[in-house]
């Protein structure tokens, strides 16, 4: 294992390497560029530990395909889009990159969407959030691995309203993905009868959230729902603490929260935090077994989107092996045609939007009381079904669904 | 309940108490750079670094040297002051008398250095410092809870200005200062060790930035960029209330801090841009600021 | 010391005076034609894409530092100029897909011509730091204004803006033919800054910038002046930022942000202030030290390593690099 290690990276170094020179390129590989946000606020999301993710699979693949190398290449996105769709362009342009992986903020994904299309290559995403991804942007040469903002909202947003939870009010990040997950949470509080009673939209990024805070208190809405993810999204739950929130009797929700959020906030103030994961570390022999090894690589937990990286490289590389082609089409069909059993997911199947459906998980945030190890996070409370977590294709806008 | 343009009155109240709380804020980092502008002629772009550095020595100190909250008031002040006197003497001093905008470029440069060095060092995301015990929980005013914390930033804020504008204004070290700057080699030709109190305040402008550090520190993520996001709205500000005067820093920063609460409450996408629509008009109508004189 | 020899000293200092600049002149003809040169032969040995990148940014800084090195203004907010230039270029693309390139390019350029039309206006009467901070705010307000906007597409940007046909028939897509288009861009609008800086409107620039109150008694309109450069400068901005919208086919908020602006001023006073070569020596530092340190081990470093040559140039390298190895040069081999 530790020689295979070795050789990876020597590929990997040399792979770096030939690109200042201008040889020519050869087809005898199978080449995947991680691109994420490697030093911003997203980081811990995927960032380095996703890249980790992406070698264990290639190692655990055995390095090759049918004799063909397997050559990694990687770069911090910065979570700007032209700096990411610059690094695509010149993967493709360059060096030939056969897939792009890792992919996390919205809108570095949609502009190497763009890209993507336009050579028709692949991308396999497993950080972003928009469900939008598969909507109207959906595309034949990218495929949406791990969760989405629909699959999201339904799940929490459900089991609130279940318990009792009627009148909402909305605080959502002033940018794309805010406002598709505000509009995705909106339709699923009234389908099933309650009301949005008041809603903000804060600048993308903000710092102080204390006014949004006390709107939110003054509206009397039984729920508070952050619709923004990495640092506004624990900011916003900071303050929400500072202000006593929860003491007064309001109940808040969080739309996107990674455990990597709960583990920075610590428990005291995310306990009985209600969430929505496509996956975690502690819910099977097989994801533990997993997981132990990512941590002795990277020294913390994986999480869904790590472990989505993982996934899809495999179920990539299985698909070019089986075809025995590295074309982005036959590959795509093939990955289609074939169910996703891994430690990732059971039964996952592959849509014609480019969506991957599997079972999403409702969780909760353990009380410290519960919580036995510093990342024994989560308890599942139940699975909600892969056909009933995500957008039915009857609603869906893709152009490649006729509707 | 009364509502006043659609909203209820306890909720503007609060709104505005906020505000008021951000304001002091935005007060206590202008007045820094009003000094140092005011009195030293230097555009110091490196206010927000030291901001941040005050906020990371407060975190780091007690990661490794276990010192509380309290002391820290004292300690990032001091620490960051001395790293000012540092700069002023070591770099700022080299570029005395040359047109202002060496000024700018090199304390601009400066802060890409400090701020490159703590994101190699610690990383773009931000490090959480946990609220003193003393300051935990808060007061129910009826229209709002307000924590005790952001009460606590009201208050050392609002002393700490007040404190300052009256020893430059009214003391005679101010007075030294003042005509130290005006005239320096008269001043020198009495005696006045002028280039020791040139340092000594920008030191000084330093340690008001680290203050506002250490204030920041448990309830905003401290993160090697949470100064630049900061500096170009407290430029507005000075330059709105005109970029010599101190009071009219204190003055202006209280003000903005009303302005983009209610802000907040009518249109909050606009919350971090508003200030820069009141910079363009009051320069239309006053192009020296509120309380600023032409030069 | 008699009149004759004071004379004949004064008609030497002149004579010498004149060689220095016709070698001056030269010397500079010899550089612009090594430069185009090397300029026509570069994309086939390096990644065109990336020249791309440093002909606009260079085109960008030679803009900057017209306003800066000729005029002496120092403006915070000419990134609004580069996203201007870049969003509406990508918009009229976007939606008249039909359209020639050039025009689309030629919309970008004359929209950021009125806005700085507008900014000029609101800002020209204040001075130094003053003028610096309004063009900040109004930048800001623009920035503001993009990402509110629909149209710009807001964090996501402006996407997939077809690099179309150039007068209808060259085909952009290919990434050489977009280079040499990219190249003529450059070359038009570093030749223009050229004419106007050695035109009798140059000199008048020159004059104001050394001595205003002086050009003011002399009866020149100070203020039209100013203006005219400022116009000028955030046309040619704007060009820059259409042109490089058409070859990334992508313009988002980063160009818009202040970020942006502290950049340009940075290759600016890297390479040299009012230089002739220094904003394209600049450009071409930041640029290839950005990408090319980012992707490598040193990439957390970039910006300290910018930070320590900036804080270099301003203490001794004032001249930037352009105008320390020209001091160097006419030292060593006068």
């Amino acid at each position: 294992m530790k020689g295979l290690r070795k050789a990876i990276s020597l590929i990997v170094t040399a792979g770096l390497l030939s690109s200042t020179a201008q040889a020519a390129i050869s087809d005898d590989e199978i080449r995947i560029g991680y691109l994420a946000d490697m030093s911003g606020t997203y980081r811990d999301l995927s960032g380095p530990g996703g890249l980790e993710a992406l070698k264990m699979a290639v190692e655990d693949f055995g390095g090759q395909v049918n004799g063909k190398k397997i050559v990694l290449f990687n770069a911090d996105d910065l979570n700007k889009p032209d700096v990411g769709a610059n690094t695509v362009r010149q993967w493709i342009d360059e060096k030939n990159v056969d897939v792009i992986t890792g992919l996390v903020a919205t809108s570095v994904v949609m502009a190497v969407n763009k890209i993507v299309e336009q050579e028709n290559k692949l991308a396999l995403i497993s950080g972003s959030a928009s469900s939008a991804l598969t909507n109207e942007f959906c595309s034949p040469n990218h495929i949406h691995w791990v969760y989405d903002t629909y699959a999201l909202s339904n799940g929490t947003a459900h089991a609130v309203l279940q318990e009792g939870g009627k009148d909402w009010f909305i605080l959502a990040a002033d940018y794309a993905f805010g406002h598709a997950l505000e509009a995705d949470l909106s339709r699923v509080i009234e389908a099933e009868g309650g009301k949005v009673v008041g809603k903000v939209r804060h600048p993308f990024p903000s710092t102080d959230f204390s006014s949004y805070i006390l709107q939110a208190q003054g509206s009397g809405a039984e729920v508070v729902a952050l619709a923004n993810a990495g640092a506004d999204m624990v900011n916003a739950l900071q303050t929400a603490s500072q202000f006593g929130l929860t003491q007064s009797g309001q109940k808040l929700a969080g739309m996107v929260v990674f455990l990597n959020d709960v583990h920075s906030m610590g428990l005291d103030v995310t306990q009985g935090l209600m969430l929505t994961t496509g996956w975690y570390w502690d819910m099977n022999d097989e994801t533990r077994a997993w997981a132990q090894r990512y941590y002795e690589r990277v020294g913390r937990m994986p999480g869904m989107a790590q472990a989505g990286v993982y996934s899809s490289t495999l179920h990539y590389l299985n698909a070019v092996k089986e075809t025995g082609s590295d074309e982005t089409q036959v590959v795509r069909t093939q990955m289609m045609g074939t169910p996703i059993n891994d430690m990732f997911a059971k039964n996952g199947t592959l849509r014609e939007d480019g969506r991957m459906v599997h079972d999403m998980y409702l969780a909760q945030v353990k009380t410290p009381a519960e919580s036995k190890s510093e990342w024994d996070l989560y308890k599942i409370l139940r699975t909600i079904p892969g056909d009933q977590a995500y957008r039915p294709l009857a609603d869906s806008q893709c152009k490649l669904i006729n509707n | 309940m009364m509502i006043l343009f659609g909203v209820p009155l306890s909720v503007l109240l609060g709104q505005l108490l906020l505000g008021l709380i951000n304001g002091a804020f935005y007060a206590l980092l202008s007045l820094g750079l009003a000094i140092i502008f005011g009195l030293l002629r230097i555009i110091n772009f490196a206010h927000g670094a030291l901001y941040m550095l005050g906020a990371f020595v407060t975190v780091l100190s007690l990661q490794y040297l276990g010192i509380n909250y309290w002391f820290a008031l004292f300690l990032a002040p001091l620490t960051v002051g001395l790293i000012g006197m540092a700069i002023e003497k070591g770099l700022l001093r080299r570029i005395v008398g040359e047109d202002h905008l060496y000024g700018l470029l090199l304390t601009f440069g400066l802060a890409l250095i400090i701020e490159g060095l703590f994101v190699k060092l610690f990383g773009v995301s931000g490090s959480s410092y946990p609220m003193p015990d003393a300051l935990k929980g808060g007061f129910n005013l009826g229209f709002m809870f307000l924590p005790k914390y952001r009460a606590w930033v009201i208050v050392a804020a609002l002393v700490v200005c007040f404190v300052t504008w009256y020893m430059i204004e009214r003391t005679r070290l101010g007075s030294y200062l003042r005509a130290g700057t005006e005239n320096p080699k008269l001043m020198q030709a009495f005696g006045i060790n002028v280039p020791l109190l040139i340092t000594l305040t920008y030191g000084y402008g330093a340690a008001l930035a680290a203050f506002a550090g250490v204030l920041a520190a448990p309830i905003y993520p401290v993160s090697p960029g949470m100064g630049a996001n900061l500096l170009i709205v407290v430029f507005a500000v000075v330059v709105i209330g005109g970029m010599g005067s101190i009071m009219g820093a204190i003055i202006t920063g209280l003000l903005m801090g009303l302005i983009e609460g209610l802000t907040k409450v009518f249109y909050p996408e606009a919350a971090n841009t508003v200030v820069f629509l009141v910079m363009v008009l009051v320069l239309l109508v006053r192009p020296a600021g509120l309380f600023g004189k032409e030069t | 010391m008699s009149e004759a020899i004071k004379t004949q000293v004064q008609q030497q200092r002149i004579r010498v005076e004149r060689e220095r600049r016709i070698a001056a002149s030269r010397r500079n003809k010899i550089f612009f034609a090594v430069f185009i040169a090397i300029a026509l032969v570069a994309p086939f040995g390096i990644y065109p894409v990336f020249l791309m990148k440093l002909l606009c940014f260079a085109l960008f800084a030679c803009a900057f530092n017209l306003l800066l090195g000729y005029a002496g203004l120092l403006s915070f907010g000419h990134a609004a100029f580069l996203a201007t230039g870049g969003y509406i270029t990508g918009f009229v693309l976007t939606e008249y897909s039909g359209l020639s390139t050039e025009v689309g390019i030629l919309a970008g350029t004359a929209a950021s011509a009125v806005l700085g039309l507008g900014f000029g206006l609101l800002a020209i009467r204040r001075q130094g730091i003053y003028f610096a901070m309004i063009t900040l705010a109004l930048a800001q307000l623009v920035f503001f204004m993009y990402m509110q906007s629909s149209f710009t597409g807001g964090e996501n940007g402006l996407q997939g803006v077809p690099r179309g046909h150039l007068f209808g028939f060259i085909d952009l897509q290919d990434n050489l033919n977009m280079y040499y288009f990219v190249l003529a861009v450059f070359l038009f609008g570093f030749l223009l800054i050229q004419r106007t800086i050695h035109s009798p409107y140059g000199q008048v620039l020159k004059a104001i910038r050394e001595n205003e109150p002086r050009a003011i008694s002399l009866g020149y309109n100070v203020d039209a002046h100013k203006l005219l450069a400022f116009v000028l400068s955030a046309a040619l901005t704007g060009l820059a930022g259409s042109t490089k919208t058409v070859v990334y086919q992508l313009a988002s908020l980063t160009d818009a942000h202040w970020h942006m602006s502290g950049e340009v001023i940075l290759m600016t006073l890297l390479g040299g202030v009012g230089t002739v070569l220094g904003p394209f020596v600049g450009a071409s530092i930041v640029v290839t030290l950005q990408t090319y340190l980012s992707s490598g081990p040193l990439g957390a470093w970039v910006h300290v390593i910018l930070g320590v040559i900036f804080v270099l140039c301003v203490l001794m390298f004032r001249a930037g690099i352009v105008g320390w190895t020209t001091k160097l040069v006419q030292k060593n081999f006068k």
